[in-house]
């Protein structure tokens, strides 16, 4: 049972530093990605919690960190690429 | 970044990473403060000492947590009347279902996890974080003909959390038991009144945030 434990935890800790990495390599701008791959890293980050038997924190980290931080950057996303198209609109149509 | 840069944030990292590992490693096994915590758990008022830590034994960081959040409400607020998001398609018959079911298993799993504050992992940050979510699905989901709270209601909310934290702390100081501290008989209630209405101010600071904005007029936001 251990044994299997030692697995996970190794996985686990690979897939974090990984998706870390991933999440903070730009490849050409693309922040759609960097940003699913937070909220990703989020929920990785919630198991680690509770493997380190701190389930309140795992609770915090996945619906703050994972899911209203990821809303909020989403969101954010979606502002930047929508103001300069918009106002090209607004000045078209007026 | 280019790829030079990477390559030297990775080496960087690494070096970080190694260097935490070797002073941290060698550390003995600390118990830290769960002697203590776990010697007054029975004047917390609640059984898990977690939160007793966060409504109790330390309550002024909790307060001061709360303070953070109404603060970012605020400056978001203060840089503008938040826009309409972006009109979506109409949506099919499976969105509207599934917020229909999401949205009141949220309302009860929020409710739940702050009841469960008192005796095993949740409370108000949890529970406010799960109900703000659901405010968020709400919002994105019907856009258009969100009817917006009362102005009054909507800030009275906000605020809720840290006043009435901000008021039993007082009540503690002038009974005689410090800042921020309960009488032992009394603290199972005050901690619940106090969890009750932060959960409400952080799912609200979380849906305003998410807004991002000062709520504007209906007129307005029908010109602009």
């Amino acid at each position: 049972m251990s044994a299997a434990w030692w697995v996970f935890d190794s996985v686990l800790l690979l897939t974090l530093l990984w998706v870390a990495w991933q999440a903070l390599v730009d490849r050409e701008g693309e922040l759609f990605r960097a940003v699913v791959l937070f909220i990703a890293f989020g929920l990785l980050l919630a198991v680690a919690w509770v493997r380190l038997q701190a389930p309140d924190i795992a609770l915090a980290e996945a619906a703050i960190g994972a899911g209203v931080t990821g809303a909020l950057l989403l969101v954010t996303l979606g502002r930047l690429r929508s103001t300069p198209d918009t106002q090209a609109d607004e000045e078209a149509g007026s | 970044m280019n790829r030079a840069a990477s390559r030297l944030c990775a080496a960087l990292a690494l070096g970080v990473g190694a260097l935490l590992a070797a002073v941290l490693l060698p550390l003995p096994e600390n118990a830290g403060l769960r002697e203590p915590v776990a010697a007054h758990m029975q004047v917390s008022g609640v059984d898990h000492p977690v939160t007793a830590v966060l409504l109790n034994f330390r309550a002024y960081d909790t307060f001061l947590e709360l303070g953070v959040l109404l603060l970012a409400v605020l400056g978001a607020w203060s840089l503008g009347r938040h826009t309409p998001l972006p009109a979506r398609p109409v949506p099919g018959p499976v969105m509207p279902g599934t917020v229909r079911l999401l949205i009141p298993a949220a309302v009860v799993i929020g409710v739940y996890l702050l009841w469960a504050g008192s005796h095993a992992p949740g409370g108000a940050f949890q529970a406010g974080a799960v109900l703000g979510a659901a405010g968020v699905l709400w919002v994105l989901s019907r856009p258009r003909d969100l009817p917006a709270p009362p102005s009054p209601l909507l800030r009275l909310g906000l605020a809720a959390g840290a006043v009435l934290f901000l008021l039993t702390g007082i009540a503690g100081l002038l009974l005689g038991f410090g800042f921020m501290g309960y009488a032992p008989a009394q603290a199972y209630v005050f901690i619940l009144l106090i969890e009750t209405a932060a959960t409400v101010s952080i799912a609200l600071t979380l849906v305003a945030l998410f807004l991002g904005g000062a709520p504007g007029e209906a007129r307005m936001r029908d010109e602009g």
